[in-house]
């Protein structure tokens, strides 16, 4: 199907039917109930999800292919976000123009950045990307807001006000990012007993892209140029000795992750019509490769599926605090209950990037395969279980090399 | 007129004479072994033919043309393929897309854009990839990590892959060093069967005398930076002056 393998377009086809089930899926607990609070299916959060989706997906192509790891991804982002709103500002709310030029100034952008950075390879390449980016942050953080070249607004971010020109908009149309009329806002909730589940546009929206920009990936990955990315990870001496240049592929894969980071940008910007440099800073770059990392570095679906478990852990377990968690423990006496609080208290609400960190460090020092691994390993587990072990000689019987994406 | 023509080679690392007026003529299908002691030059040397070292003075042609100032990729893309002493391969990938990267190089140069195609669906290349593995013994072990392998069978591969892009001259760089008597003896059965089925010219630099005998056409011996003797194989071995500088007194 699509000219993918049998075993891709299943992959394909389950992605598609979960992101589009999402609203269901995400909010298996009725809206009154104590566990509500762990529904994660509202717009904002689901949205955030396939946005970061596909920063992760992107970052992927580079990092989990090439092996070079960037530490300047959010600058795309920002970059993207940036142009987005540009474009609200002075044409129209319509998002496919401005997702459109997010992608064209990001792939400008990286190319720039990727050009100068891939001179050098390993750590070098890391901190060239990481100070190009904490530039990009400062020039939109201080030095293109002055007043008399306001490009990035500076500290209150850059928004759509009152008075800019958007002379593509009429009346007729929502004041708020749309689609040909279609505000990305609005929402159609289903009320199903006690349950709630809610229908956005602009989720949708986002879903469908990202299941272009997944499927494109995956088409890279089936490639011989995807092959040749992890060939430049695996030998380069090999690469330059077998009649390849390695910079131009190292230089596309990169530009190919700055688009993906860019159409994120833009996305986040037409969920939400506002641009801030806090978007570039470090923290967000560093953010995508503990997605990746946590996922499954190099596999299809493993950035996924870790960007969809970081932003849970940040928008839900930061949101538990202490009186949720004296209900909890408030079978227990009350001195037990006190100390359980204290105890617990230091990895939630704020806390939540404690466990997070606990959560990576073990994801890597076990399962280094990520995520993907330790779906692997329990799956083998339990088909170990159905068909009761061979006696086979495992050492001297050297496994087939799963293919990159199981 | 060789194939490959070096002419008055020089390259000094600070003080130090690694290379001094070398000249060296590898004519067309035959196999020439450089042979000297450690330190001779014998590696930089072949590093000035492949392009990651440039010599100070002196010209390197290959089939007419200059290859200096061409970076490795390039030279590669003339012709010239090079297994190293420790082999290089792509630790990482399967056996059977090592074989299918250098086929891939070669039908479509240093670089292309080949995103939205499938690998799967490049039956030519697949075949010829296959084909190459057979030929290497290799076809059971297509679907193996291919830094999972034996040293013996990952040389194996790494010269399948410099064949599978039928180059005119393969530069081999100490192919047997470190291997178990039967892993070299499987080596040598390999380029000999190589030197009997191509039309293919090789540049070998060895230690080991066995199997330098056993393939060489023609040798050049160097020793401290300068060529000694280029002669036959049976002459070489008579030579007193080559007793004296690379046999030494255990000859």
């Amino acid at each position: 199907m699509l000219g993918l393998d049998k075993k891709d377009a299943t992959l394909l086809i389950v992605v598609a039917v979960l992101t589009l089930c999402a609203p269901f899926i995400l909010n298996p607990f009725p809206t009154d109930s104590a566990m509500a609070q762990f529904n994660a299916g509202y717009p904002d959060l689901m949205q955030r999800f396939i946005i970061f989706g596909i920063f992760a997906i992107g970052y992927n192509i580079l990092f989990g292919l090439t092996g070079y790891l960037s530490f300047g991804h959010a600058a795309f982002l920002g970059v993207g976000s940036y142009s987005a709103v540009w474009i609200f500002k002075l044409f129209s709310y319509n998002v496919l123009p401005a997702i459109g030029l997010s992608v064209v100034v990001a792939a400008i952008f990286s190319l720039f950045i990727g050009f100068v950075s891939l001179r050098r390879s390993g750590i070098y390449f890391s901190i060239l990307t990481l100070a190009f980016a904490q530039m990009s942050f400062a020039l939109a953080y201080s030095v293109l807001s002055n007043p008399k070249f306001n490009l990035t607004n500076g500290e209150t971010g850059l928004q759509v006000y009152a008075d800019d020109p958007q002379w593509f908009h009429r009346d007729s149309l929502p004041d708020l990012p749309h689609l040909f009329g279609l505000s990305m806002r609005s929402t159609y909730t289903l009320d199903v007993g006690a349950w709630s589940f809610d229908f956005n546009a602009g989720y949708y929206l986002c879903a469908v892209i990202m299941m272009v920009v997944f499927y494109l990936a995956i088409r890279i990955f089936r490639s011989p140029f995807g092959m040749m990315l992890r060939a430049v990870k695996s030998n380069q001496q090999r690469m330059n000795y077998t009649g390849l240049n390695t910079r131009p592929y190292t230089l596309a894969a990169f530009v190919i992750s700055g688009m993906y980071a860019g159409l994120a940008g833009g996305l986040m910007a037409a969920m939400d019509p506002l641009a801030g440099a806090e978007r570039m800073q470090w923290t967000a770059s560093g953010e995508v490769v503990l997605m990746t990392i946590l996922g499954g570095t190099g596999t299809l679906i493993g950035p996924i599926l870790g960007a969809g478990f970081i932003k849970y852990f940040e928008n839900i377990f930061s949101k538990i605090n202490d009186t949720v968690l004296h209900e909890w423990f408030a079978l227990l006496p009350d001195g037990i209950e006190d100390f359980m609080v204290f105890i617990v208290h230091p990895f939630i609400g704020k806390g939540w990037h404690l466990t997070l960190g606990l959560l990576f460090m073990l994801v890597v020092i076990f399962l280094p395969g990520g995520l993907v691994e330790g779906g692997q390993r329990l799956s083998r587990l339990l088909k170990r279980r159905g068909t009761k072990a061979k006696p086979e000689d495992s050492e001297h019987r050297p496994e087939e090399k799963p293919h990159v994406a199981e | 007129m060789g194939i490959l023509e070096v002419k008055n080679v020089n390259k000094n690392f600070g003080g130090l004479k690694a290379l001094s007026e070398v000249n060296l003529s590898v004519r067309e299908n035959t196999v020439h072994a450089i042979i000297g002691p450690n330190g001779a030059g014998k590696s930089t040397l072949l590093n000035c033919l492949v392009g990651k070292l440039i010599p100070d003075t002196g010209s390197v042609m290959f089939d007419g043309q200059s290859v200096l100032g061409r970076s490795p990729y390039e030279i590669n893309q003339m012709g010239i393929s090079r297994v190293f002493q420790t082999p290089e391969i792509f630790g990482d990938l399967t056996v059977m897309e090592n074989m299918l990267i250098p086929i891939f190089a070669r039908r479509d140069g240093a670089f292309r854009m080949h995103a939205f195609e499938s690998v799967a669906n490049e039956r030519e290349i697949i075949e010829q990839a296959e084909h190459v593995l057979e030929d290497m013994n290799m076809a059971d072990k297509r679907g193996m990590h291919a830094a999972s392998m034996s040293r013996g069978d990952k040389r194996r591969l790494e010269i399948g892959m410099c064949l599978s892009q039928e180059p005119r001259l393969l530069l081999l760089d100490e192919p047997t060093a470190g291997m178990a008597r039967a892993d070299t003896n499987n080596t040598i059965d390999l380029l000999k069967q190589i030197k009997q089925d191509r039309d293919i010219t090789i540049a070998i630099i060895e230690h080991d005398m066995h199997v330098v005998f056993s393939l060489a056409d023609r040798i050049t011996v160097l020793a401290q930076g300068t060529p000694l003797v280029e002669d036959d194989p049976q002459n070489i071995k008579g030579n007193p002056k080559v007793r004296e500088a690379y046999l030494g007194e255990s000859a």
